[in-house]
């Protein structure tokens, strides 16, 4: 996936573990991860150092960054600093074509453009040196 | 009935819903003092004590315990959000027959309103740049409480053709029964086109389709069958309690259509013997409408994706066959931040045929529906008249 890097990042920033960092790393690269377990075969996201399935320790696997819009909502009101200047902007959950879901910024279109099932593309936006998280557009 | 069933003989609540000169800890004290009068319990009884949302810091129980000088045996903090005072009526029930205590305050208090103003559920929460957990896969995005519900209602619409009509009509019906409620926080007459011309806070939900934001706090006293004899109200008894979670952030919710309620309710129905149909009231957790809608599926009134006809069949409503939110609800009369409590309280009222002009006729069995975080943690429980 293409790799952005903004100016500058004022909104809340990943915190994340040993398990959870090489996500964002490999994010800053532009490639999108989720999780599979080598035991069971569920696959899973967000990552995390068992498989909620059946407890083994779960790999990596390479998403295509393809998928559609599962539901979404329209932000037309919210106080909080960095957001409050971007009104109206669209949040919504993607349904990957590994079948599991990632949460992120809809962007690219028109809010009153999205629909349920409208394909979108991950890609990456650098929110700090070596860290980038998922943001969507229509593909 | 057995010497150690469970039994509610006390109910209180403090000032609501502007109660600038009461501080947290002093709405649990009010509520506390209010239930103790309307019991006729004596405070040092009390030896089992179970709270949530206090201060949000992890020694809340403790802290409020001291305040409130409760000498406890048997202590609960569990915090399922707005539904944890459902799981704490679920776990004094055990306790109580287990013998680990006789007398159990469930305590709630707030100054939600007072501290935060009103917000819709779209204040930024926190002021920390960095998040980890499973909140740091939305933090970055921007997504208030209400966004959340949203997503929800979202799907719904898609999945079962679900109308912002029929949604509206949750908060149509419960805004009747505020008006019945002196205290509520709007009493004004709604219609299903006010909901539809508010302002759009998150698409679809409108403002008319969220919760108010007030202060407000109660508490609960329980004892067992047998103490609750020589007590003056008449015992309201919990004949099934029981709760799960299916997610904690919303981005784990699986579905989106779906909760925990699908496998509690039919768990607390079992407990108490009754179906769904036998229910007379419902004290459901309207911090959304689309709270209302997923959790009427899900406990059973009607099946899955029907939720939108069945409520605008008007079931809902003053003289319908399932009257909800009988004191005017979150969505009209009270909202502090978790209602749990007053789901209980208010049921406990009209089971006792204390509803004024409110009361269901002939009420004798209530179910009372709580919803934690995003529909994440759900607590049902069903009381019965003594
Ligand atoms: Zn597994």
């Amino acid at each position: 996936m293409e790799v952005v890097r903004p100016e500058a990042w004022h909104k809340p920033l990943p915190d994340p573990d040993a398990t959870e960092r090489p996500f964002y790393e490999a994010a800053a690269r532009g490639e999108l991860r989720f999780q599979q377990c080598p035991a069971c075969a569920h696959r899973q996201f967000y990552p995390r150092a068992l498989c909620t399935a059946c407890g083994a320790a779960p790999e990596w696997a390479i998403a295509s960054g393809r998928g559609s819009v599962y539901t979404f909502t329209i932000l037309r009101q919210y106080h909080a600093e960095h957001f409050r200047d971007e009104l109206p902007y669209v949040v919504a959950m993607i349904e990957l074509e590994e079948g599991v879901k990632m949460f992120g910024t809809l962007t690219g279109c028109e809010p009153e453009a999205v629909r349920i099932g409208l394909p979108v593309e991950a890609y990456a936006v650098e929110v700090e040196a070596g860290t980038a998280i998922p943001f969507w557009r229509p593909a | 009935m057995a010497a150690r069933d469970p039994v509610i003989v006390g109910i209180g609540l403090s000032d609501y819903p502007k109660a600038p000169h009461l501080s947290t800890l002093e709405h649990h004290a009010q509520a506390l003092q209010r239930a103790l009068a309307d019991s006729g319990v004596q405070k040092g009884d009390i030896d089992g004590f179970l709270c949530a949302g206090v201060s949000g810091t992890s020694d809340d129980a403790v802290m409020a315990a001291e305040y409130l000088g409760i000498r406890h045996r048997y202590i609960d903090s569990t915090m399922t959000g707005g539904a944890a005072f459902e799981f704490h009526v679920q776990h004094a029930a055990a306790a109580l027959r287990d013998g680990l205590c006789e007398m159990v305050l469930v305590s709630y208090g707030s100054d939600f309103l007072s501290r935060m103003g009103r917000t819709l559920g779209t204040a930024s929460f926190g002021s920390s740049r960095r998040v980890s957990g499973g909140a740091m896969w939305e933090a970055p995005y921007g997504l208030p409480l209400v966004g959340s519900y949203a997503m929800v209602a979202q799907r719904h619409i898609f999945e079962f053709g679900t109308t912002s009509e029929q949604l509206a009509e949750i908060a149509v019906g419960v805004r009747e029964y505020a008006g019945l409620n002196p205290l509520a926080m709007y009493r004004d007459p709604l219609s299903v086109d006010d909901v539809l011309s508010s302002r759009m806070i998150a698409d679809p939900l409108h403002k008319l389709d969220c919760c108010v934001v007030s202060d407000g706090g109660g508490a609960v006293l329980m004892t067992t069958e047998e103490r609750a004899r020589d007590l003056p109200q008449p015992g309201v008894r919990v004949l099934g309690a029981a709760g799960g979670q299916t997610h904690w952030n919303i981005s784990q919710m699986g579905d989106f259509t779906r909760s925990a309620a699908q496998q509690c309710a039919p768990e607390a129905f079992g407990r108490a013997g009754v179906t769904p149909a036998d229910i007379d009231t419902i004290q459901f957790y309207d911090s959304f409408t689309i709270t209302v809608l997923v959790m009427l599926e899900d406990c059973g009134f009607c099946a899955k994706g029907e939720g939108g006809p069945f409520v605008a069949e008007g079931h809902l409503k003053r003289g319908g066959r399932l009257p909800m939110n009988t004191d005017g609800g979150g969505l009209s009369a009270s909202h502090s931040g978790m209602r749990g409590i007053f789901l209980l309280i208010e049921a406990v009222r009209q089971l006792r045929g204390q509803g004024g002009e409110a009361q269901v006729p002939n009420c004798e069995l209530a179910l009372c529906a709580g919803s934690g975080g995003y529909l994440s943690c759900i607590g049902t429980v069903i009381l019965g008249r003594g």
